[in-house]
């Protein structure tokens, strides 16, 4: 079976690659566009590491084919910050200490944003339901969340 | 130079301050490169074929048709990685556990190997090897393994420890016994005596960065290595005696590491990933799933205790014993030895006994998991010890209180105590807020102890000054959770210079002396002395080289606040000369200015916490939520006070995770039902409250700074305190961990007579 | 594989009906790709219907509400007048995996996938809904609860697809509910479930439904247990009775995620908290 060609925008430019059909878009997106910030912690959806966002939706990108992104739009943590800036949430997970190993960082950061994206003003509890689909097992979660009310907080500001 | 290892008070300016990490940007863009994110032109896939079978003997395996499909370059069985090991049979162990070796010991035990030009090729030709298996008896229950009339896991083990010496072989691989006093004795002074076992299931490390290597080993018999790694060096010699190569002519570089918390000690698929290299004479990387890190890498014990506890009236320990058996998996190790060791070094005992004894069983080989073999031992210890208490009368932290040992305590496991941090982590208890806030219905509180050795070790540190005057720091411990940030902090302390002036890095296996793992709380504790003493060497040949710049005696030369300062009534008014005027001079002085140590670094101190926790049961579901929880524990120093709660924090959610809902669960059939992070079920961010940390300096006396090491022992307390805590909610004890909903409704139940 | 992304239903039951070997819809893949990645299945045609117009929209008519195969958990959840109408069914489905999963699933994979656990399903069913099937030549309506047969298993001929959901209109003073219960908080598969859909007259139960879910080889709806609350106000006698209903009805197994003994018991303790909250919910409506 023949590889298909698929164009698509990735972080706001227009990226095409030629792909196995049964290929997951994580691995076209590692092993073929090069973005390799997205990772791989299960391949079965369980960790969220390799979360992205598909037309804005947060999705795990190892549950997508990468023949489904034909034509759609891709957000991955490579495109978070805006040239040498940060983002916010980029931002304050240093300055928080919300990483240790930094395996779930790519994950947690676009989780985050697509939570703040849909709820800037987010508690405590929505935080960590909303997040609930990212596997840390380094922190315990406690700086993350506390950097994540930190940039959310900062993000109203603006 | 004879280094001064021993703690002096000082005044710190950026000691326990909490700068930005060097890697963070690297860590939040995307860019930092982890195991499985290196390429080599020319690589191959590699893929490993494993056993379905808990135990079997294989009878043949026949590669020909993977071999033959386009696009496989190599095919690896155990006749591929034969035996150089020269009667060392641990280390024969380790290659057997990396490739069966004509019997599958356990369900994952990996079989034979293909590398192939891509993913779907490489699958391909695994379904084409063959493996004809007869399939064994097998045992996988500790207890049941330990009977009369088991399978045989390795037929060449006897029990050591025992007299008189066994003439059959035994899954029992070793007995070993602790203690002091007279234990008989002490049981017939008590007033009461607690006797109870335990069960612990067995957990995994649950690092989210799957195993990863990329390996290339060239016709000439050298090679490198690219591998996600607690201890690049160590895996070095492992992979180069197993394969027989020059330890010298193998590379090693320590990516950037996803999680390890012990399981990354160890080598795994490494050696096979060389073997296909070799055969197939390209580059090739080998990234394990997730399934195969549940079913084949290393998880920590299943264990089953014993413990009973004499006490006076008055609270006061008259004799301890307890029995420890715990699950190794295939091959002979020494976690029940550990298991042993910890189980009473909290207290302060008379008459003390505990025997530990290593068992095998068809199931992966166990390797640590942070403070390996202590939780166990301390869910059953510390679970009898609030029992004690409430027999007695007495509140738990008070009658731990009346227990714990100090200074000058002969510990259980031989030692006599230093200064030590278990006294002040319970008065810190009964100190603290937590212990007085309000409890709700269904809701209770638990507290427990813990203990663990830490770990020096061998180390080797490099420090070498810009012509800017700025610091590239290499150490060869892996920075497993923010170490680079501590260590540029103690650089910059001691050169007197701003923490970014200072650039940390991990050297690999060709740039850099022997340094051991990244494990036993070692990172900062070890690679943080030889900084200081290469710092302090770096500052011998920076007075030198100021002492030149004036032309004065170098002992007329002192170092302070990042400038040296010439003394005396002669020179005293020289102005001074900053560390970037001496390092500009550096071409013209002598060349590159630099420090280096290397050092044993031992007596890393042993670490002690207690902790807080309270949880809320539904007595109609038996569903725990953890509601409030706190961990006090003695850092000696913090460095980066961060970095010391995150590891408070995250030792603490592993641990609540281990007593409440993970465990291997294995079926009839000896294979493991639940190798997904979908059941086995760790810690979601919603399933944890904040985790409260009190940081405890109690100085090491055998660290410049005090340190101690502070990355295990967070997860030693969690079992128990939550074991005591559900007890306290809803009236049942539960003695199997984990405490999952089932068993709790069914305690439950059986205390409601129904 | 092959994978095709047709426009239209008919297209997609062309190539599946026309497929020789293994065929597959896609819907959002969280449980397709996680059988092809465990090696459970090796298709040979993967059919992605998330291109199919029909098959993406939430349309509410006068004789209830039809909601498209291909609508994602998340677009259900933000469906504010579904979410009124029927709130059992919508957090039934929103209960699926995690915010990254709720951006894919859907109800229809849900239900076509089969497992005891899923979710949505003792809701759908609780709430009487119905699944439009499309062959090749016929398009018909059943029942959801006669879509799945077994584990893993529906009543859906080779070719079929499911384009969508269709639930009634509510009638008046109705409330539904759907719980569940697993271990942690999040990101877990049922232990035991029930949906609960019931309407009230002057405070007494008029009409019931209960459906359960893995307590058995398949989603139970158990109109012994609607029996136990019909007629009454939802007093302790008849939650007592509902809970031992429910209990009767299952047939549970030991497994990696629970007991028997857990299971039978847990599952009269769901339905009565359940049954609770719809009773709350049909006084308010
Ligand atoms: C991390 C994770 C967590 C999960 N948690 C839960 C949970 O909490 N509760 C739960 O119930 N499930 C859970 N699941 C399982 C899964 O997400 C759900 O079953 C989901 O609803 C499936 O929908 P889908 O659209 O992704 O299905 P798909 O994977 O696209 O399809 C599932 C099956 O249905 C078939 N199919 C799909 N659409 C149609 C159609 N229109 N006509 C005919 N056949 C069709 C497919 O061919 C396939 O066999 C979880 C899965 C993951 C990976
Ligand atoms: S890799 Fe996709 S969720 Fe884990
Ligand atoms: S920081 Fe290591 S997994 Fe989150």
């Amino acid at each position: 079976m023949p590889g298909l060609l698929v164009s698509t925008t990735v972080n706001g430019d227009a990226i095409e690659f030629v792909c196995p059909q049964d290929e997951t878009l994580l691995d076209s997106l590692r092993d073929r566009v090069g973005l390799t910030g997205v990772k791989e912690g299960c391949g079965t959806g369980d960790c969220g590491a390799c979360s992205i966002t598909l037309d804005g939706r947060l999705v795990c990108s190892c549950l997508v084919l990468g023949a489904e992104a034909n034509g759609r739009e891709i957000e991955t943590v490579e495109g978070l910050a805006d040239g040498d800036k940060l983002h916010p949430l980029q931002d304050k997970f240093i300055e928080y200490a919300a990483l240790q190993c930094g395996i779930c960082t790519p994950g947690f950061l676009i989780a985050a944003k697509a939570l703040l994206d849909r709820n800037p003003n987010p508690t405590v509890e929505e935080i960590r339901y909303g997040l609930a689909g990212n596997l840390c097992r380094c922190t315990g979660y406690d700086k993350i969340v506390r950097a994540v009310q930190a940039a959310a907080k900062q993000m109203r500001k603006k | 130079m004879p280094q001064d290892t021993s703690y002096t008070d000082q005044n710190f300016k950026l000691v326990g301050t909490r700068p930005r990490r060097p890697d963070g940007v690297d860590k939040v863009t995307g860019r930092a490169k982890f195991g499985a994110d290196a390429t080599a032109p020319g690589q191959l896939v590699g893929l490993i074929l494993r056993s379905p079978h808990a135990h079997a003997k294989i009878r043949k395996i026949d590669t020909s048709k993977a071999e033959k499909l386009a696009g496989v370059k190599a095919v690896v069985t155990s006749a591929d990685l034969p035996d150089l090991t020269d009667g060392d049979r641990a280390m024969l162990d380790i290659l057997e556990n990396c490739m069966a070796r004509g019997r599958a010991l356990y369900d994952g035990h990996a079989v034979a190997a293909v590398a192939a030009i891509n993913a779907q090729t490489a699958r391909k030709a695994l379904k084409l090897i063959k493996v004809d298996y007869k399939v064994l008896p097998h045992v996988t229950d500790v207890d049941e393994a330990m009977k009369p009339g088991a399978p045989i896991v390795q037929d060449w083990v006897f029990t050591t420890g025992v007299e008189p010496k066994p003439n059959k072989p035994s899954n029992i691989s070793q007995r070993n016994e602790f203690g002091h006093g007279d234990v008989e004795a002490g049981f017939a002074q008590a007033d009461v005596i607690v006797e109870k076992s335990y069960k612990t299931e067995q957990t995994h490390q649950g690092y989210i960065e799957p195993h990863a290597c990329l390996a290339s080993v060239r016709p000439d018999g050298s090679g490198e290595l690219w591998v996600t790694t607690q201890g690049h060096f160590t895996f070095r010699n492992i992979c180069s005696s197993l394969l027989g190569m020059d330890v010298a002519k193998l590379k090693v570089t320590a990516s950037e590491i996803g999680g390890g918390f012990g399981g990354k000690t160890h080598v795994w698929m490494e050696p096979v990933a060389l073997a296909l290299s070799r055969k197939a004479n390209r580059p090739v990387k080998v990234v394990m799933s997730r399934d195969e890190v549940f079913r084949a890498t290393g998880p920590t014990c299943s264990t089953s205790i014993d413990v009973k506890i004499g006490v006076k009236k008055n609270g006061t320990i008259t004799a301890a014993t307890a029995e420890l058996r715990y699950q190794n998996g295939p091959f002979p190790a020494i976690w029940g030895m550990l298991g042993a060791m910890t189980s009473f070094a909290c207290y302060d005992l008379k008459n003390v006994k505990s025997v530990g004894y290593d068992v095998l069983c068809n199931r992966p080989k166990v390797t640590a998991y942070r403070a390996p073999s202590a939780p166990m031992a301390a869910f059953a210890v510390e679970s009898t010890m609030t029992l004690v208490a409430a027999e007695i009368g007495m509140d738990p932290v008070d009658f731990r209180i009346k227990n714990a040992a100090k200074e000058g305590t002969l510990a259980s496991y031989g030692p006599t105590y230093g200064p030590i941090g278990i006294g002040p982590t319970l008065a810190a208890v009964k100190n603290h807020p937590h212990m007085k806030a309000k409890l709700g219905k269904n809701q209770g509180r638990g507290m427990a102890c813990g203990f663990w050795f830490n770990f020096g070790g061998q180390t080797c540190t490099d420090l070498n000054i810009g012509i800017d005057g700025t610091v590239t720091l290499t150490v060869g411990t892996v920075d497993v959770g923010g170490s680079r940030a501590s260590l540029s902090i103690i650089a910059a302390e001691e050169l007197g210079i701003p923490y970014d002036q200072v650039q940390a890095n991990i050297a690999d296996t060709a740039s850099l002396g022997f340094n051991d793992m990244t494990e036993g709380s070692r990172g900062t504790f070890s690679s943080g002395m030889a900084t200081i003493f290469a710092a302090r060497n770096a500052i011998e040949v920076l007075r030198e080289r100021a002492a030149q710049m004036w032309d004065i005696p170098v002992k007329a030369v002192v170092w302070e606040n990042g400038e040296a300062r010439a003394t005396g009534k002669e020179h005293g008014n020289l102005p001074v000369l900053s560390l970037k005027e001496i390092a500009a001079k550096a071409p013209r002085t002598g060349g590159p200015i630099a420090g280096h140590n290397e050092v044993v670094a031992d007596n890393a101190g042993v670490s002690f916490a207690s902790h807080i926790c309270d949880v809320e049961v539904d007595p109609e579901t038996g569903g725990t939520k953890v509601i409030r929880y706190t961990v006090i524990q003695d850092a000696g120093k913090a460095i980066h006070p961060d970095y010391v709660e995150g590891q408070f924090q995250g030792g603490a959610a592993q641990g609540i995770g281990w007593a409440l809902n993970e465990e291997y669960i294995y079926g009839e059939d000896g294979r493991l039902q639940n190798a997904g992070f979908l059941d086995y079920r760790i810690p979601v961010c919603s399933d944890l409250p904040f985790i409260d940390t009190e940081i405890l300096e109690i100085p090491n006396p055998n660290h410049p700074y005090g340190v101690r090491g502070v990355g295990e022992t967070s997860i030693v307390p969690p079992l128990a305190a939550i074991g005591n805590a559900v007890s306290d909610a809803v009236g049942v004890r539960l003695n199997h961990v984990p405490m999952s909903p089932p068993r709790i409704l069914k305690a439950l139940d059986e205390a409601r007579g129904s | 594989m092959r994978f095709e992304s047709p426009k239209t239903t008919r297209e997609a039951v062309a190539l599946l009906a026309k497929e020789k070997g293994s065929a597959y819809v896609l819907a959002g893949g969280t449980d397709l790709l996680v059988r092809m990645k465990t090696g459970l299945i090796e298709p040979d045609l993967v059919v992605d219907i998330k291109r199919i117009s029909a098959m993406q929209s939430i349309k509410t008519t006068a004789s209830g509400t039809r909601i498209g195969a291909a609508v994602s958990g998340a677009e259900l959840g933000e469906n504010k007048k579904l979410k009124k109408a029927w709130p059992g069914v919508v957090e039934a489905t929103n209960l699926i995996g995690s915010d990254q999963i709720q951006g894919r699933c859907t109800m229809v994979g849900n239900l076509c996938n089969a497992s005891p656990a899923a979710d949505s399903v003792p809701a759908l069913m609780a709430a009487r809904a119905k699944a439009v099937v499309v062959g090749k030549n016929k398009r018909r309506t059943v029942a959801v609860e006669k879509i799945i047969t077994g584990p893993g298993e529906t009543s859906l001929a080779k070719g079929e697809i499911i384009e969508a959901i269709i639930l009634p209109r509510r009638s008046t003073k109705s409330g539904d509910a759907f719980l569940r219960f697993i271990p942690r908080t999040e990101m877990d598969i049922a232990v035991v479930s029930a949906g609960i859909s019931l309407t009230l007259a002057r405070g007494v139960i008029k009409s019931a439904r209960v459906a359960l879910g893995a307590v058995a080889a398949t989603p139970l709806l158990v109109p012994a247990a609607a029996r136990a609350i019909i007629g009454t106000k939802l007093d302790d006698v008849a939650l007592e009775k509902l809970a031992a209903a429910c209990s009767a009805a299952c047939k549970p197994i030991d497994d990696k995620r629970g007991t028997i003994e857990y299971r039978t018991k847990v599952v009269g303790v769901l339905a009565c908290r359940a049954a609770k909250i719809a009773y709350q919910r049909a006084g308010d409506a």
